[in-house]
């Protein structure tokens, strides 16, 4: 139901593709993007066991450069990112001073002076003006980049046969290339940035690509994904897959009022690196002690914990879920959700509220699922 | 599977399909197609009583809850165990083999015809 009289809303440079090949849209932080093309189930079981592709156009991305790029982003963001190779890939996320979480982002590292950096649609606004402030006592430029790249994504076993045949696709060392590094191609004569990265759980690509090239490259992926089982893949099942992988969602597992650890993300704040970094002070003190914890959740049967609905211990409410669904791939219902301490630990057994009626979960480590490598 | 144009609609995307002092109900396809895959079917029991514009059942998706609303008053006759061994039945055939339940009612309220439904969904 796609409102074209909508003028406030933003399209992707691929969707009269997405028009064309049947999809439903929704509004997402703005942009009108595919939510399923025929199933979400079976766009969701073609990324586990075969592959798909995916339009995530609206994902921000902002560049980083100069002589002070480095330094800039080991103070702007709580990772290390001047010890990231140039090839490779770092998960970081940007804090508030008060340690809250503005954004989870990729850095990928293209050399010592340029740096890019993929954040929420939702957030790009927000990341790019405290980028931008940031970077005041530095020697780096920050540029917003979104509106001239397509991210197309290709996730699921068969992507790497995909991409290799792909006309027009000149992979550089594509063999060599590891799970979170990159490597500079061309395609029909423009750069594009293939990096091994995603957002599903599976392994695979995404593929940073110029607006003029993106339809061509679109159109010669699905080409040669025809014989791999390539679907295009929408949001709703996008959003299954990182569930199932025990991905976070901003809005929804992250935000302004979470400490990094609260939410599983420790790992990635150097507290190591040297020098201030904004957040570090507030990471250091750490969250109150009543403050919840992200679990994940695992019941029994057909019916879903959804977003909202709360957690209990008995009668006590000790909890809300972030995100839940029957995971398609389990058959089984997953949930996220933030909890006291004290009922986060692996094995605690609780209830959650659907509509009124309790069904019993247990807490589980995450992820739900992982792939077999 | 009845033909849309003999069936008689509610503003909650309902279908009925009155037939005597029955009515079958189901989701019109509009609603499937807005849930997307249907994968949990909640309905009335048979023998139970049911009021107009109370909700009776749910239809979860994937994605979202959907509510089953009373479209009339009456008892519950039938309930498709079918479509709650498999859900997918709602989004494969929701005129058809995907009905919900099956209602002795009282009285027929107004209900929408095709047109003033099509006029609704704006499709």
């Amino acid at each position: 139901m796609t409102d074209i009289s909508d003028s406030a809303a933003r399209y992707s440079p691929l969707h009269d593709l997405h028009v064309a090949a049947g999809a439903s849209f929704t509004d997402f932080a703005g942009w009108q993007m595919p939510v399923r093309y025929s199933s979400d189930l079976a766009e969701h079981h073609a990324v586990r066991t075969a592959a798909g592709i995916f339009d995530i156009s609206h994902m921000a991305e902002i560049s980083v450069t100069g002589p002070d790029a480095a330094r800039l982003l080991d103070y702007a963001l709580a990772g290390n990112i001047s010890a990231v190779a140039a090839g490779k890939a770092k998960y970081s996320l940007i804090l508030e001073a008060s340690g809250g979480i503005l954004d989870d982002l990729i850095v990928y590292a293209i050399g010592d002076d340029e740096y890019f950096v993929v954040a929420n649609a939702g957030n790009r606004d927000v990341v790019v003006a405290a980028l931008q402030e940031r970077a005041a006592e530095f020697d780096a430029d920050v540029d917003d980049l979104t509106d001239d790249i397509v991210l197309i994504a290709v996730q699921g076993p068969n992507s790497r046969s995909i991409l290799e045949q792909t006309k027009g696709l000149e992979i550089e060392a594509f063999g060599d290339l590891k799970y979170y590094a990159f490597t500079n191609s061309t395609f029909a004569g423009s750069a594009v940035l293939v990096a091994r990265t995603g957002y599903t759980g599976e392994d695979g690509y995404e593929l940073y690509v110029p607006v003029k090239d993106a339809v061509a490259l679109w159109n010669a992926l699905s080409a040669a994904g025809e014989s791999h089982g390539l679907v295009p893949c929408g949001l709703a099942s996008r959003d299954t897959l990182r569930l199932e992988a025990g991905m976070p969602l901003y809005g929804h597992e992250l935000g302004l009022d979470t400490l990094p650890e609260q939410a599983g993300l420790g790992r990635v704040v150097s507290l190591k690196k040297t020098g201030d970094f904004v957040g570090r002070h507030a990471v250091e003190t750490g969250a109150a002690d009543d403050s919840r914890v992200l679990v994940g959740l695992v019941a029994e049967g057909k019916r879903a914990g959804r977003a909202g609905y709360p957690v209990m211990s008995g009668d006590a409410e000790v909890g809300t879920i972030t995100s839940g669904a029957l995971s398609p791939t389990l058959g089984y219902p997953i949930a996220m959700a933030y909890v006291d301490r004290s009922s986060s630990v692996a094995g605690t057994e609780l209830t959650i509220d659907v509509r009124g009626s309790r069904i019993a979960a247990t807490v589980v480590p995450l992820p739900f699922y992982k792939r077999e490598i | 599977m009845a033909e849309s144009s003999e069936l008689q609609y509610t503003a909650e995307h309902e279908w009925v399909l009155v037939e005597g002092t029955v009515a079958t109900i189901g989701i019109t396809q509009f609603a499937a197609d807005q849930l997307g895959d249907i994968v949990y079917v909640d309905l009335p029991a048979v023998g139970s009583t049911i009021a107009e514009g109370k909700i009776v059942g749910e239809i979860e998706s994937t994605k979202s809850v959907g509510e089953l609303f009373a479209p009339v008053n009456g008892t519950v006759v039938e309930a498709n165990e079918a479509v709650i061994a498999s859900p997918e039945l709602v989004n494969s055939d929701p005129l058809g083999a995907g009905w919900l339940v099956k209602v002795e009612f009282e009285t027929l309220p107004e209900l929408l015809d095709l047109a003033a439904y099509t006029a609704l969904t704006g499709e």
